[in-house]
């Protein structure tokens, strides 16, 4: 029957608001122009940090501590800080006896005083979007952060990916024993909670960017053995499969040669939705404080700086400092994700399970 | 049934096991325990009898067996950060998790189901619009992100819910939904698509011919059939459970596991952590073997299968 | 198969310039545009086309269960034992729908839920459309079971669909539209996916349940074969209307619209020696821009310049049998 087949043909009858909205997301979905021009951009900004940045991403700067963004008119802020002889570094609520006697000479050691944050007054174009803690540009930390997080991605969809095909194809070829044992691994892996693990080991191991890859790495492969392993199924019993075997090609060769390519397209699809997993597992354990060690600017860890400096909200609160990092987070995943569905529905819509 | 049963219950059994030679193996590599315990003065026979003590005289595989049968008496040793046995602390916190986490889902299924189903049978309307934009920013929002939002929105700035803490009765208001959000993302993205399939079925059709009111359709028969693909992936998704209440109890303050894990970590309390991840494990497991018996019940074909 | 007997008997569904309009984002689709039948107690009218000809369209018109929008019944009416559908509210419907006019659906690997008991299925339209307790719906069920030939029906009330085979299962699809005694049972395609000697049983099978019960029975299908062996009328469609509409003997005999003379051509016949099987040119066409004259013109191998222009009236070929070309006239 021609007519009720596809529901896509047939729309709503009044161009209602939901219409109009669902008429937009469509329109996103047909070309994601949006989300190429931001993932462009991240990928853009990670490679050319060095270059683009306006500023050193580690460079602090006391006097300009917790700046708003440049549109944004903070009020300056009254902040009661202890006096004491010499100010230890990182100590905010400390102020140093000669720089109190200056406001008000009576205060001693020991005393409270209250003192109006100047630093705060407001933004600037200097640093567009604000200050953090220790004065260093959020632009510039979310910049160099595309790195952390695309540096991550890739290695860790490099080496899992590569090893979640191999043994997928193993698997899926051979059958029997060598498939139920690859299999039960997968099931196993897929199975434990993967960032607790990763605490646990980072933890024991040490932080660092390695490790890092390597934790991602492992939880990562399994995925894609399980699709790849599903596609080799379907496609080993095909014809040109059976005819590469008769022509005498070795199992590598048919492995590879035949069979492989014959599964990019889902490698494609399931790549991209991957990465914006890995990108958010490496953020997380960055917030947790067991990815990549400070002081170099990863986004999980710059949401984390901010976490302290909220009290007062809008009114006082340095906000910005958690809130354009996580953005920077959000949409690139966001991204990924509207990229990959669109990828999927053109290159193969069978995998709409996937997630 | 039984044979499903089993297989799943025969894989919730290796992945602990697993686990526990993860967490063993990072144990013995994170440094000898006996030299972290004694100091310079002590004596050769001080060392032995720690050894002895500790049972790391004898080789690896069967430390693994005491490992795992002191795990398994609930003996995890002993806090460095709290001086007590690890048991205790992790009793005490047990608590706060498990209540986070039910209302959490509570939430999620509140929020994500009825709007899935919602979002089905009036598709295109700005519910559905609406549905779909909860579930992309559940989908790429980071939850530890989220929290902080809701953190400067509704507790530092208009000042409405407690920040940190679970001093109130609305503490557990902001945790619970930073962390139901993803599972209603995902509660509401499954349900969706799994109704529009089913309601475009045929034995939607014939149950229709048979006379079968419209809410009746909806949700005796495309319901239960619609549960199955959320259920299918509950598996994958609950994963995030943990991570999730690891990140949301850290952006709240709340005393529950996830948070004694971070401290834990932060103040390089082995014991502790070995003893938090291998409970939060269990948990988990436990909770995926769960969702695996609901589902048979759910869909004969696997309970028969 | 004789037509004689079924004129005495009294009409029960009576359907007068139905149609069924599709909206949709290339422009209206006329699916069903403008049929009329009738039907009576007992006798069997086979609705014949190629698929897109509207005639699950019209099935669905009858039940009622067009989805609305994009689709909607513009005009028309449906009389059912003297009561017009279409002017029946939702409730109404659903009161009629499983007890008097029933459905029995093509493909019965899809059609029964999963989740539920064979027993479960099959005793609930009678739990809705009868108000009687409990014991007495399952025994209802039960014996609905029987009367479709299910071996074992005691205990196959507690199995789930997956556990029958699809023959098993579309007697099953039958059980639960004669469940309620309806005076009206609509067959869909219900063989398609059977092989041929299930397929054979099941029609024989419903053929006495229909002897039994005295139901009208429409049976929808593509297969000339089928109708044959089980209509007494034939009504066949294309592009939304009735091009032809008689007893199966003067349809068989006397095919008097070219379209039919094509479908029949179309039918392997085992008597005759052939070189390649006859199918019909070209593609049927799109529903969202009809031409204004006969639709099926293009393909025609008789077509004339008038055809292209003017949709042919109802023509009157011998007593109640009616073709729409301008050939006849």
């Amino acid at each position: 029957m021609a007519v009720n087949t596809t529901t896509d043909l047939l729309t709503p009858s009044g161009p209602g608001l939901g219409v109009r909205l669902a008429g937009a997301l469509r329109l996103l979905r047909r070309w994601p122009v949006i989300p190429v021009f931001i993932l462009a951009l991240v990928l853009f900004a990670g490679i050319a940090a060095p270059w683009i940045s306006p500023h050193d991403p580690n460079k602090q700067s006391l006097a300009e501590r917790k700046l708003p963004p440049f549109w944004y008119e903070a009020k300056t802020e009254i902040v009661v800080q202890n006096v004491v002889q010499r100010v230890l570094p990182g100590q905010d609520d400390q102020v140093s006896l000669a720089d109190a006697q200056a406001i008000n000479p009576d205060v001693q050691i020991g005393d409270s005083i209250e003192i109006e944050d100047v630093a705060r007054a407001g933004g600037s174009s200097k640093y567009w979007l604000g200050t953090d803690q220790l004065g260093r540009d959020i632009l510039s930390r979310i910049i160099y952060g595309a790195r952390i997080s695309l540096l991550a991605a890739a290695v860790t969809l490099g080496v899992g990916g590569s090893i979640g095909v191999v043994l997928g194809l193993v698997a899926g070829w051979y059958g029997g024993v060598i498939d139920e044992a690859i299999m039960r691994f997968v099931d196993i892996l897929l199975a434990i909670p993967l960032v607790l693990i990763a605490l646990a080991m980072v933890a024991t191991l040490g932080t660092s960017l390695t490790i890092i890859v390597a934790v991602l790495t492992i939880f990562i492969w399994p995925r894609f053995a399980r699709q790849l392993r599903g596609e080799v199924l379907q496609l080993k019993s095909m014809d040109f499969v059976s005819l590469a075997r008769v022509a005498g090609a070795s199992t590598p060769r048919i492995l590879f040669i035949h069979i492989f390519p014959g599964t990019i397209n889902t490698l494609i699809v399931v790549a991209t939705l991957q990465v914006g997993i890995v990108i958010l597992l490496e953020a997380t354990l960055s917030f947790l404080g067991a990815g990549v060690p400070p002081p170099t600017a990863t986004w999980g860890g710059m949401v984390s700086d901010g976490r302290n400096h909220l009290a007062g909200g809008f009114q006082t609160g340095s906000w910005w400092i958690s809130t354009f990092p996580g953005i920077a987070i959000m949409l690139t995943v966001m991204s990924l994700n509207l990229f990959g569905d669109w990828l999927r529905d053109k290159l193969d819509p069978r995998l709409r399970q996937i997630e | 049934m039984q044979k499903y049963l089993v297989r799943r219950l025969a894989l919730a059994v290796v992945t602990l096991l697993a686990v526990s030679l993860i967490i063993f193996i990072l144990s013995r590599s994170a440094g000898d325990p006996v030299s972290l315990m004694l100091d310079e003065y002590s004596t050769q026979e001080d060392i032995d009898r720690m050894m002895a003590k500790l049972g790391t005289d004898k080789p690896y595989y069967q430390q693994y067996f005491i490992f795992l049968r002191d795990a398994f008496r609930g003996d995890f040793g002993m806090s460095i950060k709290e001086g007590r046995p690890v048991t205790d602390v992790i009793l005490e916190r047990t608590p706060a998790t498990l209540y986070l986490g039910v209302t959490a889902f509570v939430v999620s299924l509140l929020v994500g189901i009825p709007l899935g189903i919602l979002s089905s049978i009036k598709r295109g309307s700005l519910i559905d619009q609406a549905g779909k934009i909860v579930a992309l920013l559940g989908q790429s929002a980071p939850p530890f992100w989220l929290g902080i939002m809701l953190i400067i929105f509704f507790a530092v700035s208009f000042e409405l819910l407690p920040p940190y803490g679970r001093d109130d009765w609305n503490s557990i208001v902001l945790p619970a939904v930073t962390l139901g959000w993803y599972y209603a993302a995902a509660n509401l993205r499954l349900v969706r698509s799994a109704m529009l399939d089913v309601l475009d079925s045929e034995y939607i059709k014939l149950a229709r011919a048979k006379g079968v009111p419209y809410w009746g359709i909806v949700l005796r028969h495309a319901f239960r059939n619609a549960l199955i693909p959320p259920l299918t992936f509950a598996g994958v998704t609950l994963g995030a459970l943990v991570t999730g209440s690891l990140v949301v109890e850290t952006v709240f303050a709340w005393p529950g596991l996830g948070k004694l894990a971070i401290d834990a970590l932060y103040a390089f309390d082995y014991p502790l952590l070995q003893g938090v991840v291998v409970v939060f494990t269990l948990l988990y497991i436990l909770v995926a073997f769960m969702v695996d018996v609901l589902y048979a019940y759910i869909d004969p074909r696997i309970r028969y299968a | 198969m004789t037509t004689d007997m079924s004129t005495e008997q009294e009409i029960v569904l009576k359907v007068d310039d139905l149609r069924t309009y599709f909206t949709t984002r290339w422009g209206t689709v006329k699916a069903v545009d403008g049929i009329s039948f009738d039907l009576r107690r007992g006798e069997t009218l086979g609705i014949v086309g190629e698929s897109g000809s509207g005639k699950s369209v019209t099935m669905l018109s009858l039940m009622q269960l067009i989805p609305i929008p994009p689709g909607r019944i513009v005009s028309g009416s449906i009389v059912l034992d003297g009561e017009d559908l279409l002017q029946k509210s939702e409730s109404e419907m659903n009161h009629i729908r499983g007890s008097k006019i029933a459905l029995i659906i093509q493909d019965p690997m899809t059609s029964l839920n999963p989740v539920f008991t064979i027993g479960n299925q099959v005793s609930e339209a009678i739990k809705i459309h009868q108000d009687i307790p409990r014991r007495s719906v399952m025994e209802q069920a039960l014996s609905v079971l029987r009367k479709v030939n299910i071996p074992a029906a005691e205990s196959r009330m507690k199995d789930y669909p997956h556990q029958m085979s699809g023959g098993m299962r579309q007697r099953v699809v039958g059980a639960i539209g004669i469940s309620c005694q309806p005076q009206v049972l609509i067959a869909d395609e219900p063989t398609t996916s059977l092989d041929v000697t299930i397929q054979a049983q099941y029609l024989a099978l419903l053929k006495e349940l229909q002897r039994d019960s005295n139901v009208g029975l429409i049976f929808i299908t593509h297969d000339f074969g089928i109708v044959a062996k089980m209509c007494d009328r034939v009504a066949v469609m294309y592009a939304g209307r009735i091009v032809e509409q008689g007893s199966v003997r003067d349809i068989f005999n006397h095919p008097s619209h070219p379209y039919t003379e094509a479908l029949l051509a179309s039918v392997p016949k085992m008597e005759e020696d052939v070189d390649r099987l006859y199918s019909i040119e070209g593609q049927p066409p799109t529903l969202h821009d009809l031409p204004a004259g006969c639709p099926f013109a293009p393909r025609c191998q008789y077509a004339m310049d008038h055809c292209l222009e003017e949709y042919p009236t109802r023509t009157k070929v011998s007593e109640g049998h009616f073709a729409s070309c301008w050939r006849l006239n």
